[in-house]
């Protein structure tokens, strides 16, 4: 039984390819779109990419031979074509359990995505999908809140939530940047938000920030008798400064803070959804750099992927892309990872780029928000595709109304309450929304306002959505 | 362009304070609550109902009318006791749920009567 230490290079075929493997159901398995250096067998780089991405180097070592490689080892056990691209094949490989760290996307992913991404026998190299046990689920602390516990925290049942981005990006003292969030909720909207680069700049120290933001927090809520919040970004060079910054919005009594995920990283974004979840925060997640990683069709992260490791680190919102004015095949791949932030439970369907059945288990759900670009005309398509469980987010769609954020924010309110009621009427959104608004602007001048601002968009598109494959 | 106009709300003026779901909208026609009460019925949701005094509209708990209506799919019986609570209680909002218990969460809040603001 026991093997001889045979000193040199073997292939790797030899030990990471085995098509005969039936994957457990404790396995994590990967799905890999690999484009390979011309000439070398797909079978040989599908088991590199295994070796590479848990146990193996480029040579034989002695040290193989004190354990049970055999156990360890990444196993390639699938590969496929991609529909539509001869440049490049689907490699699926499962990874024993124990090869990780419990609870830490951050082991994981340094496995998975790590030196294996610059291995010199692959022109590109891009990870589709993992499938995460529940088993490994279980180790997770995930989402702080919940998509539930939101609602009652919050108090907003049957309709999307609303929220605007403050802008400018950047320049704005901390008084009149509570201005701008104040003018905004008291219009109506729920939520109001730091952009991704507010931290805590000379012009605007988090602090003062703060407090300003929490005034007009209170004073809506007074105004309105109805619960406000505003993402505060405690994003922070340090994670010590991190939760410093959370810790004082905890203690003025915000509901509820933000951090950049991929930038802020995944150890600082785990430690304060952790800390959300002991001190009864809500976490808003931005994606500043998701681009670099998942834009690519050949190489990189796909966006599915960072949709589940915010699930499994933590968050309670998470920015999803708006569909809307995109293309069709954007619209499958994004109500697939809308699926992965949201359910209980996802089924393996290609035509929504999703390689394997996920269970959540008991993990609460995140909710996506829809948020860039967007504006009043969009709201009937927004709410037929994201359903009540999303926050629709307004910013120049808000700040742009020609009387100000007051009105722009009452102009989205009423059109988001008309589009949802229309919709609990059976009526469909995106045939008849411009009468659905009609409609409702004859009640609000506010959005007759904003619909005359912002008038140039065509509703009638054809809903029906060719499924076909997965990739461009 | 309509011409520039003031947003008015103010803490002093009772009739700024707005109440959730549809309190953007004008109050709810009889037809309206009907199709509402309708789609609670579809989506499998137990119709509840709730009222307050308008003033006490912001805490989590509202008064509740007798239980939740349980299994009941009836609209008109639903209906009628919207009216009764409404009849009960002139001056409160009087706001129908459905309640999703699979999400222990409400998965439809609005007010169908409109209190008097004091």
């Amino acid at each position: 039984m026991a093997k001889k230490y045979d000193a040199g290079v073997k292939e790797y075929r030899e030990t990471y390819w085995m098509p005969d493997y039936t994957p457990k159901e404790t396995d994590i398995l990967a799905c890999f779109k690999v484009t390979p250096q011309p000439g070398v067998p797909r079978e040989e780089v599908a088991a590199a990419v295994a070796a590479e991405s848990s146990t193996g180097t480029w040579t034989t070592v002695w040290t193989d031979l004190l354990t049970d490689l055999d156990y360890y080892k990444g196993r390639a056990y699938a590969i496929e074509d991609v529909p539509g691209d001869d440049s490049c094949f689907y490699a699926f490989i499962a990874y024993p359990i124990d090869l990780f760290e419990e609870g830490s996307v951050v082991n994981v992913m340094t496995s998975l995505v790590g030196n294996v991404f610059g291995f010199k026998a692959l022109r590109a190299l891009r990870l589709e999908d993992i499938r995460f046990p529940i088993a490994y689920v279980m180790t997770c602390n995930g989402p702080p809140q919940g998509i539930q516990v939101e609602r009652d925290l919050l108090n907003k049942y049957g309709r999307p939530l609303l929220g605007c981005t403050i802008k400018p990006k950047l320049g704005l003292s901390a008084k009149n940047y509570g201005r701008a969030c104040y003018e905004g909720l008291r219009g109506g909207l729920d939520f109001t938000k730091d952009d991704e680069n507010v931290n805590s700049q000379p012009f605007m120290r988090w602090r003062h920030r703060f407090d300003f933001v929490m005034e007009a927090i209170h004073k809506a809520e007074a105004e309105t008798g109805e619960r406000k919040g505003h993402y505060l970004n405690v994003t922070a060079p340090t994670a010590d400064e991190m939760m410093r910054r959370a810790e004082y919005a905890k203690e003025i009594g915000a509901p509820i803070i933000m951090h950049d995920y991929i930038t802020g990283g995944w150890a600082a974004n785990t430690q304060l959804a952790q800390w959300c979840q002991n001190n009864g925060m809500l976490l808003h997640i931005h994606r500043a750099m998701h681009a670099v990683l998942d834009r690519n069709p050949h190489h990189g992260i796909h966006f599915r992927v960072l949709t589940k490791i915010l699930r499994l680190s933590g968050g309670d919102h998470l920015h999803s892309g708006t569909v809307v004015g995109k293309l069709e095949g954007d619209r499958d791949a994004t109500l697939g990872w809308i699926d992965i932030m949201r359910d209980s439970y996802v089924k393996e369907d290609r035509s929504r780029g999703i390689f394997f059945d996920q269970d959540w288990g008991a993990m609460p759900g995140v909710l996506p928000v829809a948020s860039g670009g967007i504006h009043v005309w969009h709201m009937p398509a927004l709410v037929s595709i994201f359903g009540d469980d999303s926050v629709l987010q307004f910013g120049g769609g808000t700040l742009g109304h020609p009387w100000g954020n007051a009105a722009g924010a009452a102009a989205n309110r009423v059109a988001v309450e008309a589009c949802v009621e229309a919709r609990n009427q059976g009526r469909e959104l995106e045939k008849e929304g411009k009468d659905i608004l009609t409609t409702a602007a004859s009640h609000s001048p506010e959005l007759k306002a904003a619909m005359e601002t912002w008038k140039e968009i065509k509703f009638e598109f054809d809903t029906v959505d060719k499924l076909d494959v997965s990739h461009k | 362009m309509s011409e520039l106009q003031d947003y008015a709300s103010s803490l002093e003026d009772t009739n700024s304070r707005k109440f959730e779901t549809f309190s953007y909208l004008p109050a709810m026609s009889p037809e309206h609550i009907r199709t509402q009460i309708e789609f609670i019925v579809s989506k499998g949701w137990n119709p509840s109902i709730e009222h307050t005094e308008p003033q006490n509209a912001s805490g989590s708990y509202w008064y509740m009318w007798k239980l939740p209506m349980f299994g009941e799919t009836d609209v008109d019986a639903i209906l009628a006791e919207c009216e009764a609570c409404h009849q009960a209680h002139p001056d409160n909002h009087v706001r129908l749920l459905g309640l999703d218990n699979y999400a222990q969460c409400p998965g439809a809040s609005m007010v169908i009567y409109r209190g008097i603001p004091t």
